[in-house]
């Protein structure tokens, strides 16, 4: 069972090699990739039974045993995230088949591609603060080249801005790291869990906390500190922004939920009000920008600005029904984006940009398209009986235990500002009539780039769908996550102790 | 030493804070540099400094036989020198390739991505 | 940019610092040295013969793409890692075997691979940027 463990990290790279060296025709390219990623969602769906059945799985790499190796745990957090990272590669993959031109696949998209899928589960998967910087450094140097290539001045400048505010995030991430060490004599997870609090030096310990708040708070771009994502979501090929949106701020708000309950557990920190107060600005902001847009990209990119807000709430306010929602809502958020992103592909696709008041027309000519848009931005706002309603209301009702009553104001007014911009894209995109009159529309989705296309639109809103109906699974899933976050005795046993070298 | 060496860590941070905010771009990336540069000699300092004293076995023996330095940081700052050095080196490229294209180094005038409300209007699309 | 000198010597040194390279990483073994940095040396020999003869001819030396020889790093490293389970053991177990000169394991085959990645990779990003003018 424990060999699962490798498989989410080696079979993306094993796909990325095998695509370097061989298979040079696009289409064989997308073959191989689709194999791949197929072959990924295989063994995380074996992962996540695997952790279901026998709880928390860890593997000592190299067989040095833990505090002294590299250790890898799969939790419950690790092991979902992991499965949903799997879905949305398999989406993008299928979508890129059908819309990345053919100088980036000469480039190494592909490729790229799997690199960085095997970053982001990797970063799910590590139980070492220094392998989870290697992890996003995989992660981080496939994004860079994925948003830089086959660019023009757009996309150039965007990934400009991308790669110097990640790097700083890094070298600060790097610094935390270094610090921990210092203080501490050690970077595992686990092992630091036990160390910290015996340092008797909560002044210092806070410090560090809050260098790591702000190189995580950088990637899962939280007020203020979120510019570069508007900047640069929205000048790549809409694969790479529809994996991007869905991935990588989760991965930083992942590294969040996993750093502040199991290494820098809250009642040592006291952190709370600060993150509190940085969540509900996030929120608001990334709404209040996304109203001020005009182009379907740089709306959705303000939007996830908006809903990482939401999910460090339910992070800051720290009950376990808090914590479970806002896992519940990362997971529902990455599918959720992601779909939104694909869908503003198929948009410009029809109607020819991304600029609002130069496209229309959509709901007459793909009345289709129209019903799989309104599914996800539905759901983003937070309607019954979709994904993200239920998403919406358990953070609402944690926010209602603890008596935090403007927090549940901040969250509802979000909420209504949400459909205030999706309203916007609907009535713009899909309403009005086209600008330019008939004269602009492309050519109808046919045949094989129909299916490509709209295949993983379709999936992904059977997804949001299906966890709208039967949303108890995954609730189950989150609470399951969040119990072993706030309570990491078993975390910790399994990773110390009994582990087999 | 750790003293001097923290003064040295707040030295060159404190450089490379005032080249980052430098609105040109070889600036920026040469702060990112001494940024860069000031984390490695912080893993070392925060893994404690010994003199002299590599942490290599003799052969023939299991343990070294005296203290020896931690290894744990130099492995740690090894990484981070690696991974550090190929991300700035994608930096560079892609700085040169951005300045090119761009037509700038400044960056506040590189706003192709994100383009001013009133020259979007002026410029006929 | 063409110099007699340069050139001449060009052809000299590359030779050198090409078995430098493979020196440097087989000595890390056991003592300072390592892939990461005999892959920096043997990019750096191909990165002065881009100065003195161009990228063109250094793509007509190297016959692959540098890329692909990343991607043959990646594949050793990633076996080196696999070969640990293959043999029951957790992943990146270090395996060896006695051979007269002495015992070669997967350690090495790690190596060998983070050394064409990086020599790999460097020699793409040169290339890029001297494509690039």
């Amino acid at each position: 069972m424990k060999t699962w463990l490798i498989a989410p990290i080696a079979i993306p790279l094993a796909t990325a090699t095998l695509l370097v060296l061989g298979f040079s025709t696009p289409r064989r390219q997308h073959a191989v990739a689709f194999a791949g990623t197929l072959a990924l969602a295989v063994a995380a769906i074996a992962l996540l039974l695997g952790v279901e059945r026998e709880g928390i799985l860890v593997v000592q790499a190299g067989g040095w045993a833990a505090p002294f190796g590299i250790t890898l745990v799969a939790d419950h957090l690790g092991a979902a995230m992991v499965m949903v990272t799997a879905v949305i590669g398999l989406a993008t993959v299928v979508f890129a088949a059908g819309e990345v031109d053919e100088p980036r696949m000469r480039f190494g998209f592909a490729p790229l591609v799997q690199v960085l899928l095997a970053g982001v589960c990797g970063a799910f998967l590590t139980g070492d603060v220094f392998n989870l910087y290697v992890w996003f450094e995989v992660m981080l140097i496939a994004s860079f080249a994925l948003l830089a290539i086959g660019g023009g001045r757009e996309q150039l400048d965007g990934a400009l801005k991308y790669v110097a505010l990640n790097l700083i995030s890094t070298l600060l991430f790097l610094s935390g790291a270094g610090l921990l060490y210092g203080m501490a004599g050690s970077l595992n997870m686990a092992d630091l869990h036990q160390r910290l609090p015996a340092l008797g030096q909560p002044g210092l310990i806070a410090a560090v906390a809050v260098l790591f708040l702000l190189a995580f708070g950088i990637k899962a771009a939280l007020f203020p500190v979120f510019s570069w994502l508007p900047a640069s979501y929205h000048t790549p090929p809409v694969a790479v922004s529809a994996l991007f949106a869905g991935l990588l701020t989760k991965v930083g708000v992942y590294a969040l939920i996993r750093f502040f309950t199991i290494i820098f557990p809250r009642e040592q920190i006291g952190l709370d009000g600060v993150l509190v107060v940085v969540a509900a600005l996030t929120m608001v902001t990334g709404v209040l920008g996304a109203a001020a847009q005009s182009e379907f990209r740089r709306i959705l990119g303000f939007h996830i600005v908006s809903q990482v807000g939401y999910m460090v709430m339910g992070l800051a306010l720290g009950s376990p029904l808090a914590l479970a929602g806002a896992i519940f809502y990362t997971l529902h958020h990455i599918i959720v984006k992601a779909n939104l992103f694909l869908l503003s592909g198929i948009s410009k696709r029809l109607s020819g940009s991304f600029e609002l008041a130069r496209s229309g027309g959509l709901y007459t000519r793909a009345p289709f398209v129209a019903v799989l848009f309104l599914i996800p931005a539905f759901s983003l706002a937070g309607f019954p009986p979709l994904s993200g309603f239920w998403a919406k209301l358990l953070l609402v009702q944690a926010a209602l235990e603890l008596a935090q009553w403007w927090v549940v104001a901040a969250l509802v007014v979000v909420g209504l500002l949400t459909v205030y911009s999706m309203t916007k894209i609907w009535a713009e995109a899909f309403w009005k009539a086209h600008p330019d009159g008939d004269a602009a529309w492309r050519e109808p989705l046919a045949g094989r780039e129909r299916v490509l296309l709209l295949g993983p639109v379709i999936a992904l809103a059977l997804i949001t769908v299906w966890i709208g109906l039967w949303p108890a699974p995954l609730f189950e899933l989150a609470r399951a996550a969040a119990a072993e976050l706030l309570d990491p005795t078993a975390y910790v046993a399994a990773v110390l102790g009994g582990g087999t070298p | 030493m750790e003293a001097l060496l923290a003064l040295l860590i707040g030295a060159l941070v404190a450089a490379s804070v005032y080249l980052m905010l430098s609105r040109h771009v070889v600036r920026f990336l040469f702060g990112l540099v001494l940024f860069s540069n000031a984390v490695n000699v912080l893993l070392l300092t925060a893994g404690r400094v010994r003199w002299g004293a590599p942490p290599l076995v003799p052969e023939g023996l299991e343990v070294p036989l005296e203290a020896v330095a931690n290894p744990l940081p130099q492995a740690l700052i090894l990484t981070a020198i690696v991974i550090g050095f190929g991300l700035l080196a994608f930096a560079l490229v892609l700085s040169v390739r951005g300045v090119d294209a761009l037509g700038t180094a400044d960056l506040d005038a590189m706003r192709a991505a994100e383009p001013r409300a009133d020259a979007a209007a002026k410029e006929p699309r | 940019m063409s110099s007699l000198i340069l050139s001449t010597a060009a052809r000299l040194l590359v030779a050198l610092l090409l078995l430098f390279s493979i020196f440097v990483m087989l000595r890390g073994h056991n003592e300072p040295g390592g892939g990461f940095i005999g892959g920096l040396i043997a990019a750096t020999g191909f990165a002065l013969y881009v100065m003195a003869e161009g990228a063109g001819a250094v793509r007509a030396v190297l016959r692959i793409d540098p890329r692909k020889v990343a991607g043959l790093g990646l594949a050793c490293a990633l076996a080196a890692g696999l070969i640990g389970v293959a043999a029951g053991e957790t992943f990146l177990r270090g395996l060896w075997i006695e051979l007269p000169s002495g015992k070669v394991g997967t350690p090495l085959l790690f190596d060998l691979g983070v050394y064409l990645v990086v020599l790999g990779g460097v020699v793409a990003l040169v290339l890029a940027l001297e494509e690039q003018r």
